[in-house]
């Protein structure tokens, strides 16, 4: 073991996080978005709608996250011509775009699972109430049914988060340099893989660390209402993380 | 899209996608079946009373689900050559670079990710057996091994079978990085393919929905052992 290439090798790893981290970032939000949507769509009770987001659901988690990419960024050059057409080619030629478009259709796949799963929990009675106050429907939907359905689906939407820091190390298939891109230049730069997955795995531990605390805060402070009253305080405490992956399909 | 190139035979590449098919089968029943290994040596060192095993295998499971498995690959690829290589140096005495097998390789990484997950699951299935159930086969006189396979472990597996065939699932996604190493597997056939033909959005649309074939099937299958398995 090398201390020395351990401490000199932390320089060059953490300059990929910032790299890591906007995926992440743009996958999760662009993914949150669509999977809202989709969640939408497999709920609307209008099988023309929703066939086609089962299918997409379906065939997102059950294909490997890598092929997706591929088909996004290599595959789109089948139709560079027609891209070229629409001017839609200097995107598609870009691996940034191409990685952030297939992390978002993918987490949109898994997210609109586990916000689907939020939708469902939400009480009828509920509803009706709001409907007897005379809410629209969307107003029933923005001021009861999403902030339920999002506070019960926070810890399943915390695995995605981390799932997905971890699957944009998919990225640097693609020439992105992020975390595990640098690590593959250093190790054979170095010939010391041991040394640099120590360093690379201990900064994603630590991202997912800080995802994995934010996610809690956040679940916290949703769920304020419930610890005034403290035996519902305790019934409801902050669900581990590490018990919901159980369950939890994972890329 | 030119579909003949799908097709068997010298024209179409049907042949050598089929064939990476079963080499990408081939690699994650072998990672799963490592992954169970690895699972079952996981869990029980994070039920065991020793606080050190519990460390060893709380560590192995935090590490391993919260890295990349591509980061894990790269580890095990140039980690294996190079294990490798020093100790035909320093035993045998032979010089000069060896090459860990990629399928090996492969599987070893898969394996030892999917196993962290494995570890979690079985770990979550000896916990939900009814202690009332362990406690009546004390009764009876079981010793501890008679115990665990008579009745911990028959249960235990019912309450286990969809997260495994969950990973089950994963291992077969998770191959597809193979061929970031080089094995012939299907992604890689399909990328072959791709390269020569110069038509990729073809062979990878192609080579996903072989992949999403291959997960169908072990969901149709786990749904089927499941609902055997509650019928006894």
């Amino acid at each position: 073991m090398d201390l020395g290439l351990i401490a000199s090798s932390i320089g060059p790893l953490a300059s990929g996080v910032p790299t890591t981290l906007a995926l992440a970032a743009a996958a999760l939000g662009i993914g949150f978005v669509l999977a809202v949507l989709i969640a939408l769509g497999r709920r609307s009770g209008v099988i023309l709608v929703e066939a086609p987001c089962r299918f997409f659901v379906s065939f997102m988690r059950s294909t490997p996250l890598l092929v997706q990419i591929f088909i996004v960024y290599y595959g789109s050059g089948q139709f560079a011509a027609e891209l070229r057409a629409w001017g839609l080619w200097p995107y598609f030629r870009d691996p940034w775009f191409c990685a952030i478009l297939a992390l978002s259709l993918n987490s949109a796949a898994y997210g609109s699972e586990i916000i689907r799963g939020g939708l469902d929990s939400v009480d009828r009675g509920l509803k009706e109430a709001g409907l007897s106050l005379g809410l629209t429907r969307m107003k029933l939907f923005v001021l009861i049914e999403f902030p339920l359905a999002i506070r019960q689906a926070l810890p399943g939407y915390g695995n995605e988060v981390i799932s997905m820091i971890k699957a944009t190390a998919l990225a640097s298939t693609i020439t992105i340099v992020e975390i595990t891109g640098v690590a593959r230049n250093l190790i054979s730069e170095t010939f010391r893989p041991l040394e640099i997955f120590i360093v690379a795995g201990g900064l994603y531990l630590v991202l997912n660390a800080l995802a994995a605390f934010a996610i809690a805060t956040l679940e916290r402070r949703l769920a304020r209402h419930r610890q005034a009253d403290p035996a519902a305080g305790k019934a409801t405490k902050a669900r581990p993380l590490a018990a919901a992956t159980l369950t939890e399909p994972v890329r | 899209m030119n579909l003949q190139l799908l097709s068997f035979g010298p024209q179409g590449w049907a042949d050598e996608l089929l064939h990476g098919l079963a080499v990408t089968a081939a690699t994650s029943g072998a990672a799963f079946v490592l992954a169970l290994l690895f699972g079952a040596l996981g869990a029980a060192s994070k039920l065991s009373g020793s606080w050190p095993l519990r460390a060893l295998g709380q560590g192995y499971t935090t590490v391993f689900r919260g890295v990349p498995e591509l980061l894990v690959l790269y580890l095990v690829f140039f980690g294996g050559d190079m294990l490798l290589s020093a100790v035909a140096q320093t035993v045998f005495g032979v010089g000069g670079g060896f090459k860990t097998p990629v399928f090996a390789v492969g599987v070893l990484a898969i394996g030892i990710c999917a196993g962290a997950y494995c570890a979690e699951v079985m770990r979550g299935a000896a916990l939900a057996v009814p202690r009332g159930v362990l406690e009546a086969a004390d009764s009876l006189g079981l010793t501890r091994w008679q115990r665990f396979r008579l009745v911990l472990a028959p249960i235990a597996l019912r309450i286990a079978l969809p997260g495994l065939g969950n990973i089950l699932q994963i291992t077969i996604k998770e191959s597809a990085l193979i061929s970031v190493v080089g094995l012939a597997e299907l992604l890689r056939q399909a990328a072959v393919a791709a390269g020569s033909t110069r038509q990729p959005f073809t062979f990878y649309i192609a080579a996903a929905f072989l992949f999403y074939a291959l997960t169908l099937l072990i969901q149709v299958g786990t749904r089927r052992v499941e609902r055997r398995m509650r019928r006894a």
